[in-house]
């Protein structure tokens, strides 16, 4: 399961919306995969793990706290944003930074069913199977809560006047 | 929030086709619908332009000391878990290999170890290995063909495997023969061969080599010394908890080839 961390606490990350309650779930969610693996049959480990980390965030009392106390934007860790990365000019730089705050603050302000669709897809690059099995939704499900987390988003980031 | 799909019923699919789940035939018949659709035409610019918003979002690694944190609470829970496995089976033979400690620890070590390194995934070969040997510690699991003759142990491979590895008694070395099983490793059935040393067991793992020779060399991992060498076309590793000095013997007498 150690090859799929990352995605764990990427997920994790986006559904808990602060970065401590995520590495609970994370911490919690691992010990759950442990203790389960031996009955683990699917072919599918990443999808199993990142079901698990669902459901952990969903039976944890933090997942509906903290959006608008401590939205992921501007929270930056190891690993966060690298100026450096956007080329030479650190105006436009900053400008690019400040750009991606603001959609991770959106994303974040979206339900958690159409957030966690949207994550699963855009950032864990997940198939639409592969998403039905770790939300447990029928496919065509998932494809209505991308649809619609799409249009919020779109929306919203046309009413920030962001390009 | 509206209706999923207001105005045309395809901006569904030509969502799905954004997200590379249609195939050629579907795509091509969208496609045809789309040149005339202008719901559809505007649908894929709306989505290519939120694709573009989120695209920038940087992808955080989990922090080292979040992983840390993470592997000392999975160590800890290993152990109870390992724990509790060799309790609910007082009636076993515990120690049928001394070197590992007990039946159950040997399962829990097993799936613990799968656990940690899962599965390929472009992974280490040498954790593969090293979950491999563990694995085939378990009671039952070490050898398909029982033997101590290489005579015997060799054919049994015949037409279970579509090469024939190179089979060797170094029993007059303080490594006798065993057996072997076959075992998969590195996407493809490979031929095991099982020697002991004192109360240690050794397999060594044997598969044609691929084009590029690679290098000999040790290492360990979770307390297992392993050896890898190519020789003849084929690849080896040998994997043990014998001591590392012991496991290079073992390898040079492979590589000596007496």
């Amino acid at each position: 399961m150690l090859p799929h961390l990352d995605a764990a606490y990427n997920l994790a990350r986006w559904l808990m919306r602060d970065s401590e309650a995520a590495e609970d779930v994370l911490q919690e969610a691992m010990v759950r995969a442990l203790t389960y693996f031996a009955s683990f049959k699917g072919v599918n480990p990443r999808a199993w793990l990142l079901q698990i980390v669902r459901n952990t965030a969903y039976s944890s009392h933090a997942l509906n706290r903290g959006v608008e106390t401590v939205p992921l934007a501007g929270e930056h860790e190891e690993g966060g944003i690298d100026l450096a990365d956007h080329g030479d000019d650190p105006e436009a730089a900053l400008l690019r930074t400040r750009e991606q705050c603001r959609v991770r603050t959106l994303v974040a302000a979206l339900p958690v069913e159409l957030r966690e669709t949207l994550v699963l897809r855009e950032f864990e690059e997940c198939s639409y199977k592969e998403i039905a099995d770790a939300t447990q939704t029928p496919i065509g499900t998932v494809m209505s809560r991308l649809w619609r987390a799409r249009q919020l988003l779109a929306r919203a980031a046309a009413a920030e006047g962001l390009p | 929030m509206s209706a999923p799909a207001p105005g045309c019923d395809k901006v569904l699919l030509v969502q799905a086709e954004l997200d590379g789940e249609l195939g050629a035939a579907e795509a091509a018949a969208l496609a045809a619908h789309r040149s005339g659709c202008p719901l559809c035409q505007k649908a894929e610019a709306e989505l290519l332009r939120t694709r573009a918003l989120l695209r920038g979002e940087p992808y955080a690694a989990v922090p080292e000391a979040v992983r840390a944190r993470v592997m000392a609470r999975l160590r800890q829970h290993e152990t109870r878990l390992a724990v509790a496995s060799t309790m609910v089976r007082p009636g076993r033979r515990l120690w049928l290999w001394p070197s590992l400690g007990g039946f159950g620890l040997g399962a829990a070590c097993a799936a613990a170890l799968a656990f940690l390194l899962v599965l390929p995934q472009g992974g280490d070969l040498a954790v593969a290995v090293v979950a491999s040997h563990v694995r085939a510690l378990q009671p039952g699991h070490l050898e398909d063909v029982a033997s101590t003759d290489q005579h015997t142990v060799k054919p049994w491979f015949d037409g279970r495997i579509d090469f024939a590895p190179p089979v060797r008694d170094f029993a007059a070395a303080g490594f006798p023969l065993q057996g072997g099983r076959l075992d998969y490793l590195d996407g493809r059935p490979v031929a095991a061969l099982v020697y002991q040393r004192d109360k240690h067991i050794i397999d060594l793992y044997i598969w044609p080599a691929s084009t590029v020779p690679r290098m000999g060399g040790g290492t360990a991992i979770h307390g297992y010394n392993l050896a890898h060498w190519t020789q003849d076309g084929m690849t080896f590793w040998a994997v043990s908890d014998v001591e590392g000095a012991q496991l290079d013997e073992f390898a040079k007498l492979w590589r000596r080839g007496s």
